[in-house]
């Protein structure tokens, strides 16, 4: 929470890349088999405010990078740092604490498919409440009433009791985002959202991300495969490529330069 | 045009150890019936026998009703007991014996153990627990236990490694530790199926407790083999159709509650 407020409070016009950091990576390098690095020490410092994107081609470790942060991938080397706190290493408790700090909303919503959109949403809580009252869904009554405010303000107010698996993608991963809120989250990893969609819900979904983190002052790292979208919704653009970062600036600043280096070739442009 | 004049083309490899394989297995029962001495003669000296022993079944003889009941209710005690006991054994070592979940130190013995229970017949493991604990229901009982762990923790535990993994490792971005995981991602994926097989599996114990009461661990099966060694064959045919009458109540019950469950 008070995270959040410092966020907030941290620069009226965060288009500036001076404003405060809540996520710094140091030379993080990681290799799924030894010697042949996925990423070859990037050095990210992730911006407090607004949606940082990460743009590059299939295979270049954007889905690698952004495991990383919450650990469902082990980096080989270097340092994340939320707020300051180091993230590699953690064990246990502590790695438990510091993921419940950091929301998810993944590719394919990832939700669990035969429990109701409300049992969904609450499991963002499952980082704080005790284990008997996950068990028997008795959580505390202000969780239930945030869970039915966002799942209001995804557009989702009659589907509480509904199981996920009788929703439509564009609804999943509405489901997705209000149970990464449901954490408060200090930051929000997004891993492709929007590549399982349609064009059309994917930017409506985009929108709703970009307002609810927003109002909740919550900074986004959003994968994304779509340059348009990208500039269109992103504050920050970095652009990765054979592992490496090789752009890192507002989204004006992208030209076609620059995409010819993070894609290769220049005929699709 | 050209298919005249290139060659055939196979749509389909001859696969010549199957075929081969066939063949010997049909060389091998040809060959084993001949040294068990199966002639026609034989076949025909049994049917005679069979049918005295059928006409002495008839009619089925319901006098003792009382001692068929008690077996019966025994039998059902036994069944229902062990498969509850063994679920309830089952539900931890199958999450330690699934691979996904568990590392492979913890899974590989725990699987061991489940291949145990299930290597042994129930009717071997049924003797073992009589010699060691003495007649009656327990011996039956703990008897059953085990083959229902040897059975279910196996078909739990492969339910648990098809699950999506996807599912869990959102919930464990969450900050859920293992027991949450496990209610929240791993339960709601495979409870269906689980109660599928707890069904079954009551059903084959109920099946299985008749006959462990020939090695003397309760149930029915105590009072069919007495009526056999009388020569009481109307009183067998009676506990025998009691048997099947039991098996099929259960049978009609549990299919309707694997409908409703769908």
């Amino acid at each position: 929470m008070s995270a959040t407020m410092t966020a907030a409070q941290g620069a009226p016009n965060g288009a500036t890349l001076a404003s405060a950091t809540v996520l710094e990576i140091k030379g993080l390098v990681k290799e799924y088999s030894a010697g042949k690095p996925v990423l070859k020490g990037i050095d990210v410092a992730v911006p407090a405010e607004g949606i940082t994107a990460i743009i590059g081609p299939s295979g270049t470790g954007k889905s690698t990078l952004i495991r990383c942060i919450n650990r469902l991938v082990e980096p080989t080397s270097g340092s994340i740092r939320l707020h300051g706190a180091e993230l590699t290493g953690l064990r246990g408790r502590n790695l438990r604490l510091a993921r419940r700090r950091i929301g998810m909303v993944f590719q394919e919503y990832n939700l669990v498919e035969r429990l109701t959109v409300m049992e969904n949403v609450l499991s963002g809580r499952l980082g704080y409440v005790p284990l008997w009252r996950a068990w028997l869904r008795k959580y505390p009554e202000e969780d239930i009433q945030r869970a039915f405010m966002l799942l209001d303000a995804v557009g989702l107010p009659e589907h509480a009791t509904r199981r996920a698996d009788a929703l439509s993608g564009g609804q999943r991963q509405r489901v997705g985002i209000a149970r990464a809120l449901m954490q408060r989250p200090e930051i929000l990893l997004a891993d492709e959202p929007t590549s399982s969609l349609d064009p059309r819900t994917a930017v409506e979904v985009l929108e709703l991300l970009t307002r609810l983190t927003a109002a909740e002052g919550v900074p986004v790292i959003i994968n994304i495969h779509n340059v348009d979208l990208a500039k269109r919704f992103a504050r920050r653009i970095i652009g990765m490529s054979g592992g490496s970062v090789i752009f890192d600036g507002p989204p004006e600043e992208l030209e076609q330069h620059h995409l010819r280096a993070i894609y290769g070739g220049e005929d699709w442009l | 045009m050209s298919a005249t004049t290139s060659p055939r083309r196979l749509a389909f490899a001859p696969n010549w150890p199957m075929r081969l394989a066939l063949l010997a297995l049909a060389v091998y029962t040809v060959w084993a019936s001949t040294r068990l001495g199966l002639t026609w003669d034989r076949v025909a000296h049994g049917m005679g026998e069979g049918a005295k022993l059928l006409g002495r079944m008839v009619p089925p003889n319901f006098e003792r009703w009382q001692l068929l009941l008690e077996g019966l209710l025994e039998s059902l005690q036994i069944a229902v007991l062990a498969s509850a006991l063994g679920i309830l054994i089952s539900l931890p070592l199958s999450i330690l014996a699934a691979r996904n979940l568990s590392p492979l130190w913890i899974a590989g013995p725990v699987r061991g153990v489940i291949a145990v229970c299930r290597s042994l017949h129930y009717v071997i493991v049924a003797i073992l627990f009589v010699k060691a604990i003495g007649f009656g229901a327990l011996a039956g009982t703990a008897a059953l236990v085990v083959a229902s762990v040897g059975f279910i923790a196996k078909l739990f535990a492969e339910a648990i490694e098809e699950i999506s993994m996807k599912q869990v490792e959102a919930i464990r971005a969450t900050g859920a530790g293992v027991m949450k995981v496990i209610a929240y991602a791993v339960l709601p994926q495979v409870a269906s199926r689980f109660i599928g097989f707890c069904l079954y599996q009551l059903d084959s114990n109920l099946r299985n407790s008749t006959l462990v009461g020939i090695v003397g661990a309760g149930g029915i099966g105590g009072t069919l083999f007495a009526a056999f060694k009388r020569f009481d064959y109307d009183f067998v045919a009676a506990i025998l159709l009691s048997i099947i009458a039991l098996i099929f109540l259960a049978e009609i019950i549990s299919g309707r509650v694997r409908a409703a469950l769908r």
